[in-house]
């Protein structure tokens, strides 16, 4: 194949699953995945013994993909482990795709799990332990509150180049509220008002706690094949139309512009094989770790211009019965945030493109993009997602 | 200017770059190859991929591009400024601004980069704000 872009629908996702989304006490990381890969698994109409193919990645065990395939008991002809943070579910697809299409793989499994809420090795074991595993001696030594500061910064930045406002940011936090409160996996759902936002603890200014993603545990599986494969399988087949991935930098201090995310290349990439533009796309699944977040990747991603997104999220545009759905399963701000978060957002877009929506359902939706962040602003990988029609 | 750490120094470029932190010099890279200035210190040149960087000594002077108050308890040490400063040779670095209370920085702010030394840690390169500017 001479150009990579022909494999726009060439793979389709046949199966999902969510597990444990919120608090699981008494599980382990392990068995949140293993309970959403066999779910994923049945949810596809295939067996566990059907898949030669296994893409997953993990904040804590750099060797991930072994345990798991041992686990599992599969023997996969496939294995991506690629850990670029939370957009790696996602970053996942078109090499995938590509094994697909190339023979080497009939069913590929993409898997994840995490109890970072419930787990005795928490999230700040797992943070000091970073400092060794994952040196960053420019900017450990300022003791910024990572990943949280990072944000922040990009956001007192976007604040001070465009005029963004806290009001514009708590927009953000709002709507994923008002979407979570749809949906019965939402792991927050009580009522949020802008004031209450605004009013909220400050962690790092500009950002409050409810700027910030929840922390919680939660699993979450797919299964990718061949899309004249998908059409036999029980489930409505949601087609990759198109997937790019993009790092410029690790650190914030490393970042060019705070204000211009690798999203304009992963996007740009997926748009360009998916042969799409952002007026085709029917809903949103923006990757907010933090507010700013939605913000920065509505304008890479080409939904406004730089700098208008403040503007763009007022007055309820991208809640329920806005003029833009994004986020509708309430987000990584009050549906679930394990550590990394990229799947669920895929997932909840081939849950809408399927209609199983419930309240939550964009009626007629035929597209939708996934868009997976990772790090502090670091990696970007974004998914566009089509039914038949759209092929 | 080029540094006067000698090239034997033990370690690579981030243990030269400490070294001379830790004796009191701040200093960051120019590239030979394509004469732009590089910070933090690497092996190779992130514009150009030369390996002809030198250790010069910045004018120590920059602009504080953006701005975080990391909200402490008192007894975690109070609230602590976080800064990215862009210096005028044209690099970034994450920094913090000290002298002033943490919520007073602000974008814009011109500041003077000051080495810090630290018992028991190695030297950190902080900033103070250039009143009247």
């Amino acid at each position: 194949m001479s150009d990579w872009k022909q494999l726009r629908g060439k793979a389709a996702i046949a199966g999902v699953a969510t597990f444990g989304c919120g608090e699981a006490p008494g599980y382990t990381d392990m068995e949140l995945l293993a309970i959403s890969a066999r779910q994923a698994v049945a949810d596809a109409g295939l067996k566990m013994s059907d898949i030669d193919g296994l893409c997953t990645a993990s904040a804590g065990a750099t060797m991930w993909a072994m345990p798991v395939v041992e686990h599992l008991g599969i023997r996969p002809s496939y294995i991506d482990s690629t850990m670029v943070g939370g957009s790696s579910f996602i970053a996942h697809l078109l090499p995938a795709m590509h094994a697909l299409e190339s023979g080497q793989c009939n069913a590929v499994l993409v898997c994840y799990g995490s109890t970072q809420r419930t787990a005795t090795f928490g999230r700040k074991e797992v943070g000091l332990s970073r400092r060794f595993l994952d040196p960053q001696p420019y900017e450990h030594p300022y003791e910024p509150m990572m990943p949280l500061s990072a944000y922040a910064l990009a956001a007192a930045r976007h604040m001070h180049q465009y005029g963004t406002t806290r009001r514009q940011l708590a927009e953000v936090a709002v709507a994923a509220r008002q979407w979570a409160q749809k949906n019965p996996e939402a792991f927050m759902r009580d009522p949020l008002t802008i004031d209450d936002v605004l009013k909220a603890r400050m962690v790092s200014d500009p950002l409050s706690v409810r700027d910030a993603c929840l922390v919680t545990d939660g699993g979450g599986a797919y299964v990718l094949v061949r899309a004249d494969r998908a059409k036999d399988l029980p489930r409505k087949p949601v087609y990759v139309l198109g997937n790019g991935t993009a790092v410029w930098n690790r650190q914030i201090s490393s970042m060019h512009d705070l204000t211009v995310t690798a999203a304009k290349d992963s996007g740009a990439a997926a748009y360009a094989m998916a042969g799409l533009a952002p007026k085709d796309i029917d809903v949103l699944e923006l990757y907010d770790a933090f507010t700013i977040n939605v913000l920065l990747f509505l304008e890479d991603l080409g939904f406004c211009k730089k700098g208008e997104a403040g503007a763009f999220v007022e007055n309820g545009a991208i809640a329920p019965g806005g003029r833009l759905p994004v986020n509708t399963n309430g987000g990584g701000l009050s549906c679930v945030h394990p550590g990394m978060y990229g799947i669920f957002a895929l997932i909840e877009g081939v849950r809408q493109l399927r209609g199983e929506c419930g309240e939550r359902q964009i009626a007629g939706a035929k597209t939708a993009l996934a868009h997976g962040n990772g790090g502090t602003l670091s990696s970007q990988s974004t998914a566009i997602l089509g039914l038949a029609e759209t092929l | 200017m080029t540094s006067p750490i000698s090239p034997d120094a033990a370690g690579g470029i981030t243990a030269r770059h400490q070294a001379a932190l830790n004796a009191g010099r701040f200093l960051i890279q120019r590239c030979g190859g394509c004469q732009q200035h590089v910070y933090y210190p690497r092996e190779l040149c992130p514009h150009c991929g030369s390996g002809d960087l030198a250790l010069v000594a910045p004018a120590g002077t920059g602009t504080v591009y953006s701005v975080t108050t990391v909200r402490r308890k008192p007894e975690a040490g109070g609230d602590l400024n976080v800064s990215l400063v862009d210096l005028d040779e044209g690099v970034r670095l994450m920094s913090r601004v000290e002298g002033v209370p943490a919520s007073d920085v602000r974008i814009g702010q011109r500041v003077q980069a000051r080495v810090l030394q630290r018992e028991g840690a190695d030297a950190l390169v902080v900033f103070d704000a250039v009143q009247g500017a």
